[in-house]
């Protein structure tokens, strides 16, 4: 069986694997489930009232009953309701979701704009001192956690300009798109940075190998221009390496950046992932967990196909 | 001596190296108690000093030495971490054995179950097992371990494939070497490189989520200290008390760097391919 093939049977097997997984997850929690999906608020219920909802919720059937009619439910679109906001689960992640999928791009073009030629720069300078410089750079940016760089650069922004990032409540982009940039675009500085680094890396090492194939030599020896050995015969396979990695790291950005959701105060998906762990909604925290998965796992299949359709020897089944 | 004697010769093997080191002896310090001053006693008299011959670091809002704080931060972030790679690298390893050895199905249920353990973003994982079994130390390093487990069992498989298939391992078969010996002496052996790589970075990693576990208010619990605590403690105090955020934000990113140096030139070292293209 081809790369492929292999790939997209395995997916929806993955997937339901997925969905056991964080079904089963959620059922583990201590406690009953009417607790677990109510909270504090179940305290308020009479007995009869709790054994009129755990028929209602179909609780008092076995798991794997449960399990097909929540499958059904997510065929339907039906994640339930989240305590905590009282309205449906994909309504809370739907309002949730273009926050964290704008910060997650704005991230990735920051990321790209500085990684890459950095990277290239590098490459081209090998065992120079700038050479150095931008591995240590990048070294040093990669080894520091995202959160780390959001809290300095609010401190340097209250200390040097005694200004705060804009904050308070979201402005989606097509509604005051000003507003939008000035509440993201330290978020986005924050995560980019933090990738940047790993895509001057990878960017660097993947020119190093391919500047030193026969193809480049031989350009170079035909008489080409050292940019356009560079830019036209070398960049284009040196970037299959970077898109898998950029790939990736926009499947774990659309998972919500929990950590810098939380310094800067946005309502991303991140942040609806912790508000249900610590408010203890578990329809929410199922729901989501299960969206985010999703969608790491199509993000991930999509690099997969992207990459093998730009290295045939993935394709023809060599890995 | 020869793997030593190499991570001294390489640039980036002494640099980690001698970060690691140096953060061993202040954890094993911090975790011993041997600290400059007591890490939860409260001196209400010099709340939030500025670092003085004193107070190195300075102190935080309850007057609490952030010296004595940060190491035994350090003890506790590096403990967790250590537990977790050990816990992942563990359970990765014999997976991952199995997997190739047994091979079929066998093979099929572990690696679609390594899969679908794959498909969470790594912190989301975490923050499930949290919410599982509730915050603390010990979640930590169960949480941490189960996320990096996947990887281990990937690093593992497949060398372990290849290594299975190579004339020595029929060779002892014939002679009648045992399962076992074959899997310690022949596999296991020759798997010891690219664990030691996997291993050393993931240290790295596991110190990072442990951080930002504890920094969410899910890891660690205070009055316990805790690197990624004593950040978030000083989100509201940075402009009057820079130092709180300044020593221990330094802290986790030198300790990071150190195991990723480290692991970088044990790459380099342990893996020839690796070297025209070092990044």
């Amino acid at each position: 069986m081809g790369y492929v093939t292999r790939r997209l049977v395995t997916f929806p097997l993955v997937l339901i694997g997925v969905s056991i997984l964080v079904f089963v997850a959620i059922r583990l929690v201590p406690g009953d489930s009417i607790t677990a999906m109510l909270g504090t608020e179940a305290g308020l219920l009479t007995p009869q009232q709790r054994v009129a909802l755990t028929a209602y919720f179909g609780l008092d059937q076995n798991w794997l009953v449960q399990y097909w009619h929540w499958l059904l439910g997510l065929f339907r679109g039906d994640l339930g309701i989240s305590v905590a906001y009282g309205k449906p689960v994909l309504d809370v992640i739907f309002d949730r979701f273009p926050l964290t999928l704008e910060l997650a791009f704005l991230s990735m073009i920051i990321a790209l704009a500085i990684g890459l030629p950095a990277g290239v720069f590098a490459a081209t300078h090998n065992g120079r001192p700038s050479d150095l410089m931008v591995r240590i750079f990048a070294m040093v940016g990669q080894s520091t956690p995202s959160f780390v760089v959001g809290l300095l650069i609010i401190y340097m922004l209250s200390v040097g300009f005694g200004a705060l990032p804009t904050m308070g409540e979201f402005s989606p982009f097509w509604k005051d798109p000003l507003r939008n940039l000035s509440q993201l675009i330290f978020p986005a500085i924050t995560l980019g940075l933090a990738f940047a680094a790993s895509v001057t890396r990878i960017s660097r090492s993947a020119m190093l190998d391919v500047l030193s194939d026969d193809y480049v030599r031989t350009a170079r020896s035909k008489g080409a221009s050292a940019r356009s050995v560079i830019w036209r015969h070398a960049l284009p396979n040196a970037l299959i390496p970077v898109v898998t990695l950029s790939g990736m790291e926009f499947g774990y950005l659309l998972g919500g950046a929990v950590l810098v959701e939380k310094i800067y105060a946005l309502p991303g998906l991140g942040r609806v992932v912790l508000d249900a762990i610590l408010q203890r909604d578990y329809a929410l925290l199922q729901g989501s967990v299960l969206f985010i998965a999703f969608n790491f796992m199509v993000v991930n299949l999509l690099v997969d196909l992207a990459y093998s359709a730009l290295d045939p020897r993935i394709r023809l089944g060599e890995r | 001596m020869r793997i030593l004697r190499a991570i001294f010769g390489h640039t980036s093997g002494r640099i980690g190296g001698a970060i690691v080191l140096l953060y061993l002896v202040i954890a094993l310090l911090g975790v011993m108690g041997f600290t400059p001053h007591d890490p939860l006693m409260q001196n209400r008299l010099d709340r939030l000093h500025s670092p003085t011959i004193t107070y190195w670091m300075g102190t935080d809002l309850f007057g609490r030495d952030v010296a004595s704080r940060l190491m035994r931060g350090v003890g506790q972030s590096f403990t967790v971490a250590f537990l977790s790679v050990a816990f992942a690298s563990l359970a990765g390893t014999v997976l991952g054995l199995a997997a190739a050895w047994f091979g079929h199905r066998l093979d099929g249920i572990i690696m679609r179950l390594m899969d679908v353990l794959l498909a969470f973003p790594a912190i989301l994982l975490a923050l499930l097992v949290v919410a599982i079994v509730g915050p603390g130390t010990w979640t930590s390093v169960v949480a941490i371990g189960i996320v990096y487990t996947p990887i281990f069992t990937r690093v593992v498989r497949g060398p372990a494939l290849s290594l299975k298939a190579r004339d020595f391992v029929d060779a002892a078969r014939t002679f009648g070497s045992s399962r076992t010996y074959i899997l310690t002496r022949h596999l296991l052996l020759n798997l010891v490189a690219p664990l030691t790589v996997q291993i050393t970075l993931a240290l790295a990693w596991a110190l990072l989520t442990e951080a930002g576990l504890s920094f969410l208010g899910l890891g660690t619990q205070p009055p316990a200290s805790s690197l990624g605590l004593m950040l978030s403690d000083s989100r509201n105090l940075m402009e009057t008390a820079p130092w709180l955020l300044v020593f221990p934000g330094l802290a986790i990113m030198v300790s990071i760097l150190g195991f990723n140096l480290l692991g970088d030139a044990l790459r380099d070292i342990l893996d020839p391919r690796m070297r025209r293209s070092n990044p």
